[in-house]
């Protein structure tokens, strides 16, 4: 390297132009699998959609494609993936705003330390080991105090998947209430407020649209979470907001045909790329939303 | 009046007082709950799992008798699916972090780039297990093999790989940097003699971070077709595989009790690897730590 002479410089250049092309692609790589993604869902779809019409997909209620007398509607699955969701927003919202603001407000900075990765932890535990939670403890505890919950239920599988998903409200809320400027803070106690009616009045008024994302994010990772409801909720496609009863999500669903030897190319193949379809749609839309929530608690926090 | 006035304030401060210590034992609450949860959760396991574990069950196939039962073929089937998942996607990982840090200009395309890596982390794992049966397993013709399936969650760890591998690069010093350049080394040379070496341990921590996350992972690993029942080790990449989540996946869904019991025992292994995967991940960072300083 010493002895390169100056009119090896062109040579030199050249190799560095080679190498940040090589890079550009890798980093190019990302938006392919994006694209690849959307074609392969969108082509599998459109097949899906050249035998069955869109108005059965959006209109029917029943939810039949393994069956003899086939239905295609979809509300069944998503009124199954909406109760799951439900309920895991009912323990991750209250649980990871309180946590949140335990942990900027309340906790001195020692114990912040050791409860975010631990925290952490229980976001990183895999979702198949909740689901066998949530089947063999959850529901047999449940069933004590609602004797006519079925050993497939929505509310056990929800309930569970809240914990998982409480983390992840809590760490983002606490992100938020984090970006409150101080002077704000500060200001309020000058007037006289104590602690909590600051935090009322003024942060978390402040931090809203960070928390509301926060949120968003919460029910878009519920909606996708897979395992839990496949192992707990059950696989009957029910139009239903019984709690107690086995009803299927749009995941579960795809699991189920994942797990027969449905063959490539037959409508029942097709089926899982359409709710796949649906299941991206809302996913990316409340992801949308949650990214303009958070750019916007950025921009007022200025 | 005025008396009453302050009677009030007064009277107002000792609501405040007892409304402010609810909350804090309501915060408590809040904090404790998932910590219990978790020890439930791990109690509830290894008294259901433990009695079955031992060397027979971690040397022995999936059997349809429960107390024969072992898993060795998902064991095997998941160390190769991590190994050729690293192998895919921490170049392309690494390479990416180092466009977007070292060479991309702020322009849109780098905008674009950028909202579509946080974006593609919030896609639920299961689409890239759709994206992977289209692409991998039909379109290129991969069948339901080992390569499929990491090819598959390579995609899936590629974002978290990307922006660990971000950080821990923006962490090394700028007048680092700098020495090399007044030292006559071009842009290549600094990255790859001064800002790669020092962040390596970083991004490691990173790569085995996602892929301790990728382990665990059922869902796309069971769209793109993994068997669940496999009586043999792989002989290739193209080999038809199980993984250790599927097993235990297969195993909850059996009516039969004694099956959960193998779950339970397989769960076990499965938090045993995470956590040594953890625990790796943490000396590195450590060490990342030390060295900076």
């Amino acid at each position: 390297m010493d002895n390169r002479k100056p009119d090896l410089l062109q040579s030199r250049s050249l190799t560095e132009r080679w190498i940040s092309a090589a890079l550009f692609a890798c980093a190019a790589m990302s938006v392919a699998v994006t694209a690849g993604i959307i074609m392969v869902l969108f082509f599998e779809t459109v097949e899906f959609f050249r035998q069955v019409p869109l108005s059965e997909f959006f209109f029917d209620t029943q939810w039949t494609p393994l069956f003899d007398q086939k239905h295609f509607g979809i509300w069944p699955l998503i009124a199954g993936t909406a109760l799951t969701s439900f309920f895991a927003m009912i323990v991750a919202v209250p649980m990871g705003i309180l946590i949140a603001i335990f942990l900027s407000e309340f906790a001195p900075e020692r114990l912040r330390r050791i409860l975010k990765p631990v925290l952490e932890v229980l976001a990183g535990v895999p979702t198949v080991v909740y689901g066998y939670f949530a089947l063999t403890f959850v529901t047999p505890l449940l069933q004590g105090f609602i004797p006519e919950l079925a050993g497939f239920n929505s509310l056990s599988p929800g309930l569970v998947m809240g914990i998982m998903i409480t983390p992840i409200v809590a760490s983002l809320s606490e992100d938020a209430i984090y970006s409150v400027p101080a002077s704000l803070r500060e200001g309020a106690i000058a007037l006289g407020s104590n602690r909590l009616r600051a935090i009322r009045h003024v942060i978390l008024p402040t931090a809203f649209s960070g928390i509301a994302a926060s949120f968003i994010l919460g029910i878009s990772r519920a909606i996708g979470e897979t395992m839990i409801v496949a192992i707990a909720a059950g696989q009957q496609p029910v139009l239903t907001l019984d709690p107690r009863v086995p009803i299927e999500t749009m995941t579960a669903y795809i699991v189920q045909v994942s797990l027969g030897d449905t063959p490539h190319g037959t409508l029942e193949y097709n089926t899982i790329f359409a709710v796949g379809a649906m299941l991206f749609v809302m996913t990316l839309a409340f992801n949308l939303l949650a990214l303009y929530l958070r750019r916007k608690l950025l921009k007022g926090a200025l | 009046m005025r008396k009453k006035g302050i009677a009030q304030d007064l009277s107002f401060r000792a609501m405040d007082e007892k409304i402010e210590k609810a909350f804090k034992a309501i915060m408590a609450l809040a904090v404790m709950v998932p910590f219990v949860i978790l020890a439930v959760l791990l109690i509830d396991t290894a008294v259901d799992g433990l009695p079955r574990l031992g060397w027979d069950f971690l040397t022995g196939f999936p059997s349809r008798f429960a107390a024969r039962a072992g898993i060795l073929s998902p064991l095997a089937g998941s160390a190769i699916l991590m190994i050729l998942t690293a192998a895919i996607a921490l170049p392309l990982g690494i390479g990416a972090a180092i466009y977007l840090e070292e060479y991309a200009g702020k322009n849109a395309v780098t905008a674009f780039i950028e909202i579509n890596i946080s974006n593609l982390a919030g896609v639920p794992s299961i689409i890239y297990g759709l994206l992977g049966l289209g692409l991998f397993v039909r379109f290129m013709n991969m069948g339901r093999s080992l390569l499929a399936g990491a090819a598959t969650l390579s995609l899936m760890v590629l974002p978290m790989i990307i922006m660990a591998a971000r950080e821990s690069m923006r962490m090394v010093p700028g007048d680092l940097r700098e020495a090399a350049y007044a030292l006559g080394a071009d842009k290549w040379t600094t990255i790859r003699k001064i800002v790669l070496p020092l962040s390596l341990p970083g991004i490691l921590t990173g790569v085995i971070l996602s892929l301790s996350r990728a382990i665990g992972e059922t869902a796309p690993i069971i769209t793109i077709g993994a068997l669940t029942y496999v009586a043999f080790l792989p002989d290739s990449v193209m080999s038809p595989f199980t993984a250790l989540p599927v097993q235990i996946f297969n195993w909850i869904s059996r009516p039969q009790s004694d099956f959960h019991v193998n779950a339970a025992a397989g769960i076990i292994v499965l938090l045993v690897i995470m956590i040594l995967m953890n625990s790796l991940a943490i000396a590195l960072r450590y060490r990342l730590q030390r060295r900076i300083d």
